[in-house]
């Protein structure tokens, strides 16, 4: 179990595929200007990662060395082309929103890289749960920064909703600020950079004041000089 | 006896930061002067709003890095940032504009690279360009020339335009802009561009009231040789070597001359370019920022020809009217490079025999 909660820590937080691996940036940049857009390329990515991840560890005994790469895309391929027909098929209208960035997935470096990295090694329990949280702490990133892109710019939170969740979920949209200008700048893809680097900024800011707390001051040792010069 | 071999520089020039900032903003006063005179004294209240965001915005930065914050307000840099954003903008513009713009100049484009001397792009122009590209309306809506106008503003309803939208008699802007025929006045390059797309030719574009007094249309024609005194004052007194106003005149005005003879029908004449828009204002005041610009002289000549092409390309065939801070930030990029290939051998290091 213990190896469960190490893998949690490393996908949520420490190794974080887009704020410390900084893999995937594309699809981040591009399509985070709602959280909607956001959430439904996570959901996406998240599916995909799982999928590729357990099919990987089940077939790594008997994937040569020399052909893993293409194997493992050819995989990844299949499962994006899954997600891509059946969002096509119960999601159009998200489907429309988030175009191009669907197919590009299997381009996200996310998926080739826990495969190679993780799930090419283990057992496929592990696998699947790695591709999950590694998938839930891409996602989180993507909604926190298509939050912050959507409130700055169009100054409301879950517009569109109803495209990923169905109609009931008009009840989402809410109004955060009536913005009679809006900051532009924040939608267009200048402003998921310069965002991206203040979350990432951030993280670091914590990190290093959770460090400097748990760092215990140590004690000069003062040392009698016992050779002369 | 010993000779002490000092470390080089060997020539000393005794200007520090904080004098040549305020050569440059004494350098201003014509051109602001001229600006007030044709468009009104709002240009003052954007520069009284700059100053008091840049101020906020640089003692705040310097608290979060631990510096010193009266240090870093004494170098002047930031004044001029302030400055050179609030003449760029229109002066007629609501008060977030410019104090958006400022904070994003100071905080973002400054200090997250690292405070003066370190940031890559010219801080004013990086904040110009944040705004004209996320409240274009804002952002394009010049006053028209107060000799031109329809109504005309005092004092008070310039700060009242600017703070709440409307003047005292309940006027908003775009009523203001109105010339005399009651038709909304673009700038000049902004009617040209216009005219042009829509193939009219230059002498028809050019007949409008804009046009009607002087060579580069009315007021900014004036503003273009203020600034242009304002620089002349600044290369005189060494403030700025020519290379880079030089270059970018050069860069511009050479196009614009060969397109002229060919194509004297559909493109702008040099005369136009050189006083209209931002243009000597970009290449004495912006362009030539000691920070961003190229550092040796070859090097900054190369780095004006390159602003000047730019803007020249943008005008003519570019979505925007003018491009000013566009080349700057795009010729920004391309210092490291110029830098590399133009750096000076020192005597005895190889090169040409």
């Amino acid at each position: 179990m213990n190896e469960y909660k190490e893998l949690t820590r490393q996908g949520l937080w420490k190794n974080n595929p887009a704020l410390v691996q900084l893999l995937g940036l594309c699809p981040l940049l591009a399509v985070t200007a709602t959280v909607t857009n956001a959430l439904g390329l996570g959901f996406a990515t998240l599916l995909v990662l799982m999928g590729s991840n357990l099919t990987v560890s089940l077939v790594r005994q008997w994937v040569p060395k020399e052909i893993r790469i293409p194997v493992f895309v050819m995989v990844i391929a299949t499962f994006v082309t899954l997600v891509q027909l059946s969002m096509n098929a119960y999601v159009y209208g998200l489907y429309q929103a988030l175009g191009i960035f669907i197919p590009l997935i299997v381009t996200n470096c996310v998926i080739i890289g826990r495969a190679e990295a993780y799930a090419s090694k283990n057992p496929w329990q592990k696998a699947l749960f790695d591709g999950f949280i590694m998938g839930v702490g891409f996602t989180l990133v993507l909604v926190l920064l298509g939050g912050i892109r959507e409130i700055i710019g169009n100054g409301t939170l879950f517009d569109g909703a109803e495209l990923l969740l169905g109609d009931w979920a008009t009840a989402l949209r809410v109004e955060v600020v009536q913005f009679d200008f809006p900051l532009l700048l924040a939608i267009l893809p200048p402003g998921a950079f310069i965002a991206m680097g203040f979350i990432i900024a951030l993280k670091n800011a914590i990190d290093q004041y959770r460090a400097e707390r748990v760092a215990k001051p140590v004690k000069a040792v003062t040392r009698a000089r016992v050779t002369s010069q | 006896m010993s000779f002490k071999i000092a470390a080089s520089p060997h020539a000393h020039q005794r200007r520090t930061t904080q004098q040549v900032m305020r050569w440059v903003y004494v350098a201003l006063i014509p051109g602001l002067l001229v600006q007030s005179y044709f468009f009104g004294f709002g240009v003052w209240l954007q520069i009284t709003l700059a100053l008091f965001t840049a101020w906020l915005a640089e003692a705040a930065c310097m608290a979060l890095r631990g510096r010193s914050v009266s240090h870093a307000w004494q170098d002047h840099t930031a004044i001029v940032t302030a400055v050179l954003l609030a003449i760029s903008i229109p002066s007629l513009a609501p008060w977030w504009i410019i104090v958006i713009g400022t904070a994003f100049s100071i905080i973002v484009v400054k200090h997250v690279y690292g405070g003066v001397g370190q940031n890559l792009f010219n801080p004013a122009m990086a904040g110009y360009v944040l705004l004209l590209i996320s409240f274009p309306v804002q952002m394009t809506s010049w006053p028209v020339p107060q000799q031109l106008a329809l109504y005309s503003i005092t004092l008070q309803d310039t700060a009242q335009l600017i703070f709440t939208g409307f003047t005292g008699a309940g006027y908003s802007l775009e009523q203001l802009r109105m010339g005399i025929d009651g038709v909304t006045m673009a700038t000049p390059l902004d009617s040209l561009r216009t005219d042009l797309s829509q193939a009219l030719t230059v002498s028809e574009a050019t007949s409008k009231a804009i046009f009607a007094s002087a060579l580069g249309g009315v007021g900014w024609a004036w503003l273009n040789m203020a600034f242009l005194l304002g620089g002349l004052v600044l290369v005189k007194v060494r403030v700025i070597s020519w290379h880079i106003p030089g270059g970018m005149l050069l860069g511009l005005l050479l196009p614009a001359l060969l397109m002229s003879w060919f194509y004297p029908d559909q493109s702008v004449g040099p005369l136009l370019h050189a006083l209209s828009g931002a243009t000597m204002l970009g290449a004495f005041f912006i362009a030539t920022d000691p920070v961003t610009a190229a550092t040796s002289n070859r090097g900054r000549l190369y780095f004006g020809l390159l602003i000047g092409l730019l803007v020249f390309i943008i005008r003519t065939w570019g979505g925007y009217p003018d491009a000013v801070a566009f080349a700057v930030l795009l010729a920004n990029m391309v210092v490291p490079v110029i830098d590399k290939y133009t750096q000076p051998i020192a005597y005895g290091h190889g090169g040409k025999l």
